[in-house]
């Protein structure tokens, strides 16, 4: 190479130096010790995360619509509907195993990372590691000050499932009616109750019930006992509450059949259900109806 | 490179499998399009060119430099669902000049059977490589691209191969079916292609009229988890490829498109390894390729082979290394090496074409976000290619050819 590519090259190496150092460093963006909450672990399944070996991959995979303090402001959030972006900084997590009011276990936001959001913009992180996932949740984690004074929520007992019968399913469009499911999930699941276009999460977003006609895939959850954990703890910070003072165990079960027979994928439930033709619950003829 | 979740998204048919990913979820005003270039100054040298001189027309090996402002061709990169589990990529492209063509035009069909293993994309689209030329973060004349996907072996000192033009990172037409399981750790792909390395209208690469008869490309690969380090990927590829040597009809002496016969057969193969230490990513790939002697010696299939002509073979290999000093900045290496194994004839030197190519550089992102892209590129390239000059003078000389590129390149 001559001496005049050689300069050339100089300059630019230069010129790109200069561009770098001008760059702003990150804000200060709480008064909580950044550099000691970075010292945040997790532990799932026998792995440890680390929140400092997290933050990399939050800054590649989490932040454009996280945002760099986890406040749910990231450059995509005002770009999606309905559902935005989480804000970590309150440690109000929907997906939980624990009573509500309480933070998730680190299982919880493990499961959360891998699983993503149904019906949201939050996708599955399946395809990264096991060990980038639970440092992942170290890091989700130090943007609350919550993880540092409060210990997890113990996760609520599940019950072992019950065998499905006609019967049960017959209680569980009871235990629908009595305590007004329909209200925002509409009569036939289709999420169009009454109170469906009033609902918005705690700071004022559009939060739609879910679609149990159109959906096979729950927030949080695929399974019977996802289903039955999700109306026992509620989605904090979403309009569906926690039904634990108000529904048994054993009802909760009844209702987790009957709601599989409003969804679109064939089940046990349903093919039970059948035969009894089951009509939809009748508003009218409900305390509180409409 | 695709990140491990860049990776499952595009094997997703660029779907984030959440429910929400057909069009209809999208606002009425959103767009997907961006738009891409790199307005640019480059130096480029060549020695051993053989130029006009006194004696006449080609009759003087000079070096030529050349230098000044510039600017890229320019991709409109439009993709994203038509419904939900059916999407499409379209690229219209267009070379400095503007001359447009489409570099992709593609739908895709994704979790047929509502399995990850059954995804069909039909159109033109890219070879389902690990390493893409596509997503290639060097732009330079010299290491924009990769020396191993495009190599077709000498007929002699400054004699190219003319049936045909072949890169295994172009784009090519045709249909493919690819599978990955869930968490996309195994992958695996195969396509059947047309012989025109991704050009309409029955016309190969090289200008030839393109004939009855179509390709292969098979890839596979396994990602796995190193403890400590995250996600490794090994995997290896196949193209089978045939290509006519002359036309059954002609129109004023060049073959009608579609109608060429008489073919012969080449095939690349390869093994690669993606690796990632901590902020060092290292791309390795071991190469090989081969061509009928007919191809290798521009011999019309059925004419008796040139005495001494053998089927041209080489061995290539590539090292790449990424370090990402921090997500704006991100330094490149490159070496490529290709060493032909079989000359296709015995009067070639042994090393005619042989090639080393060198490339290094960094990428600096002033700033980052998801609705536009810019980075200023700094490259460095050279290439040494052995005995392809006819000399005047002394017979053959090699070639060096080399690019210095400072640009801005951006997308939005």
């Amino acid at each position: 190479m001559e001496k005049k590519s050689i300069g050339l090259l100089a300059v630019g190496i230069c010129a790109a130096t200069l561009m770098f150092l001008a760059t702003p460093v990150k804000a200060q963006v709480t008064q909580y010790d950044e550099d000691k909450r970075l010292d945040m672990e997790s532990h799932v399944d026998g792995i440890t995360g680390h929140a400092r070996d997290g933050a990399p991959l939050y800054g590649r995979y989490c932040i454009g619509c996280h945002g760099e303090i986890g406040d749910g402001n990231g450059d995509n959030a005002p770009w999606m509907e309905p559902f935005k972006p989480r804000n970590f900084t309150l440690g109000i997590f929907k997906c939980r195993s624990t009573p509500t009011g309480t933070l998730p276990t680190d299982e919880d936001l493990y499961n959360t990372i891998g699983r993503g959001l149904n019906t949201s913009n939050m996708p599955h992180w399946i395809a990264l590691t096991k060990q980038e996932r639970a440092n992942l949740v170290a890091y989700v984690k130090h943007f609350s000050p919550r993880f540092a004074t409060e210990k997890p929520g113990t996760p609520i007992q599940i019950p072992q499932e019950p065998q499905i019968t006609a019967d049960r399913i017959k209680a569980g469009r009871a235990v629908f009616e009595r305590v007004q499911c329909w209200k925002c999930h509409g009569v036939t699941g289709r999420a169009n109750g009454p109170s469906a276009s009033t609902l918005t999460d705690d700071f004022g977003n559009p939060d739609p019930a879910f679609n149990f006609h159109d959906e096979t895939r729950f927030k949080c959850g695929t399974s019977d006992s996802d289903l039955y954990k999700i109306f026992m703890t509620g989605l904090d910070g979403s309009p569906m509450p926690s039904w634990s003072d108000n529904i048994k165990p054993d009802e909760a079960w009844d209702l987790v059949f009957y709601l599989r027979t409003l969804q679109p994928q064939k089940s046990k439930a349903k093919e039970i259900a059948a035969p009894l033709h089951l009509t939809p619950v009748n508003p009218n003829a409900l305390p509180g109806g409409q | 490179m695709l990140s491990p979740f860049g990776q499952q998204f595009k094997d997703n048919g660029y779907q984030l499998g959440n429910d929400r990913d057909s069009p209809i979820y999208q606002s009425p005003a959103y767009w997907p399009v961006a738009f891409r270039i790199t307005p640019n100054w480059h130096l480029e040298t060549n020695n051993h060119v053989v130029v006009d001189g006194p004696d006449g027309p080609n009759s003087v090996i000079k070096d030529v430099k050349t230098q000044g402002f510039d600017y890229t061709g320019m991709d409109m990169l439009t993709a994203g669902t038509l419904s939900r589990n059916v999407s499409f990529l379209l690229v219209p492209s267009s070379d400095e000049t503007g001359a447009f063509h489409f570099e992709s035009a593609n739908v895709r069909f994704d979790n047929l059977l509502h399995s990850p293993w059954f995804n069909i994309k039909v159109g033109k689209f890219e070879l389902d490589n690990l390493l893409s030329e596509k997503r290639i973060l060097t732009l330079s004349n010299n290491g924009g691209f990769y020396q191993n996907y495009h190599f077709q072996p000498w007929v002699a000192p400054g004699v190219s191969e003319a049936a045909y033009v072949f890169g295994l990172g172009d784009n090519q037409l045709g249909v493919e079916w690819m599978g990955h399981s869930f968490n996309d750790r195994t992958r695996v792909s195969a396509a059947l292609l047309e012989g025109t390395d991704g050009n309409p209208d029955w016309i190969n690469g090289a200008g030839q009229a393109a004939g009855r008869g179509y390709e292969g490309y098979f890839a596979a690969s396994q990602a796995f988890e190193v403890k400590g380090l995250g996600m490794q990927r090994v995997g290896g590829f196949a193209y089978i490829g045939q290509s006519p040597t002359f036309a059954r009809f002609t129109n004023d002496g060049a073959g009608i498109p579609g109608t060429g016969i008489g073919n012969q057969s080449y095939y690349r193969v390869g093994l690669i390894g993606m690796w990632y230490v901590k902020k060092f990513d290292f791309t390795t790939m071991y190469f090989y390729g081969h061509d009928s002697a007919y191809l290798g010696t521009n011999t019309v299939a059925g004419d008796p082979l040139p005495d001494g002509s053998h089927a041209p073979a080489w061995n290539g290999a590539l090292f790449e290394t990424h370090y990402t000093f921090n997500k704006q900045m991100i330094f490149i290496n490159r070496y490529e090496l290709i060493r032909m194994s079989q000359q296709a004839l015995d009067t070639n030197p042994g090393d005619l074409g042989n090639v080393d190519a060198l490339t290094f550089g960094f990428r600096y992102y002033p700033f980052i976000n998801s609705r536009a892209g810019f980075a200023f590129q700094n490259e460095y390239s050279i290439v040494w290619q052995k005995n392809v000059v006819v000399n005047p003078t002394t017979g053959t000389s090699d070639l060096t050819s080399s690019s210095l590129l400072f640009g801005f390149d951006f997308a939005f």
